[in-house]
């Protein structure tokens, strides 16, 4: 019995120590995707119209869950092996700048827009359920400081937001899908859950 | 739409539906050669060029966007006579193979090596991530560590 007690704890440790080095050979790279369909309600809720977006790739893309963004309609990990880097921003050498321009590039199928970068990692909503992003989004720990208006602000006008709802054409001429709520709907919708005292409901 | 920059530096002006792309009026009304046209989707890097610079796919950037600013190409990388060090590094460890995807590994490289003067093998891999089909990346590397002891030297 007593050596099956040392084996069981020789064996916990194997397993314990090798997560580690799994774990640290994981640095910098994305975790496993959380592949499930994250739900998505839509009703006439202001929190289910403004959820229904953000939980919407043309968001999520640019909130991953690791240092990769993600692209297209499938949300694969973005090709050529491009990087966070120091400041969201992609690495010294090649930036977002250096294929993303301010706006959509009609004949490459680039998307584009003001200040193109990955939210920063405090800000992963990829594979979050939307009560969760929601908690994220409002907590200045996480938010980068910001109070209720901010987020109301950078939600409802900055342009990066904004360029969902004209995401353009992908390389093969192939429109972008938007978010399942108009853009006019969705800010209505921000402002009325910020106003009502952005209540977070359990579910 | 006129639009004035400098190319290499020359003012140029160029009178041309703005959503060109930056490449086709390097190439087509400028007629520099030297840089090159691969997939048109900013996925190869063959059309690398300095803008202000910072490396820019030229494929993917419309003339609109580079007006007033400071354009180069790999015509105007080297100062004078003398080759650049990464066009020096190049010629050392004989990189080309066809040649058709270099000159757009030396704008990125130059570039790169503007921020990260000593890179790490590391380095290299996560910051040149053009595309070469003849595979010369081996040589690539090596030329390019030595390009950055080249810069070294000249700075002391
Ligand atoms: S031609 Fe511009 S990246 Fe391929
Ligand atoms: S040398 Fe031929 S494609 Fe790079």
């Amino acid at each position: 019995m007593k050596h099956t007690i040392i084996g069981f704890a020789i064996l916990a440790l194997i397993l314990t120590m090798s997560q580690a080095v799994q774990s640290s050979n994981n640095i910098g790279q994305n975790k496993a995707r959380n592949k499930e369909e994250v739900e998505v309600i839509i009703s006439d809720k202001p929190f289910d119209k403004m959820m229904a977006v953000l939980l919407h790739k043309r968001c999520v893309n640019c909130h991953p869950d690791g240092d990769i963004p993600l692209q297209g309609e499938d949300s694969h990990l973005h090709h050529f092996d491009i990087e966070r880097g120091p400041n969201d921003h992609g690495l010294a050498g090649y930036t977002c700048e250096t294929c993303h321009s301010t706006e959509n590039n009609i004949f490459s199928g680039v998307p584009g827009a003001p200040h193109w970068a990955l939210a920063p990692r405090s800000m992963a909503w990829e594979g979050k359920s939307r009560v969760e992003i929601a908690q994220q989004m409002m907590d200045p720990a996480r938010n980068g400081g910001r109070s209720p208006k901010e987020i109301e602000k950078h939600l409802t006008e900055h342009e990066l937001v904004l360029w969902a709802w004209d995401p353009g054409v992908d390389a093969e001429g192939i429109e972008r899908e938007k978010p399942p709520v108009s853009k006019e709907d969705f800010i209505e919708a921000v402002k009325q859950w910020i106003a009502d005292g952005a209540i977070i409901p359990d579910k | 739409m006129k639009i004035s920059f400098k190319i290499n530096k020359e003012e140029r002006l160029v009178d041309v539906d703005g959503n060109t792309p930056l490449l086709w009026v390097i190439r087509d009304i400028l007629h520099l050669k030297g840089t090159k046209f691969g997939c048109g989707k900013a996925a190869c890097g063959a059309c690398t060029i300095h803008v202000d610079g910072k490396a820019v796919r030229s494929c993917s950037m419309p003339i609109k966007m580079v007006a007033e600013k400071k354009i180069t190409t790999i015509e105007g990388l080297s100062d004078g006579k003398l080759l650049h060090p990464v066009q020096e590094a190049w010629k050392k460890e004989v990189v080309p193979q066809c040649g058709y995807c270099q000159p757009g590994f030396i704008m990125a490289t130059a570039a790169m090596l503007d921020k990260i003067p000593n890179p790490t093998d590391e380095d290299i891999d996560q910051n040149i991530i053009n595309v070469c089909r003849c595979g010369t990346y081996y040589r690539m590397r090596k030329a390019i560590h030595l390009a950055a002891s080249l810069m070294d030297k000249d700075e002391q």
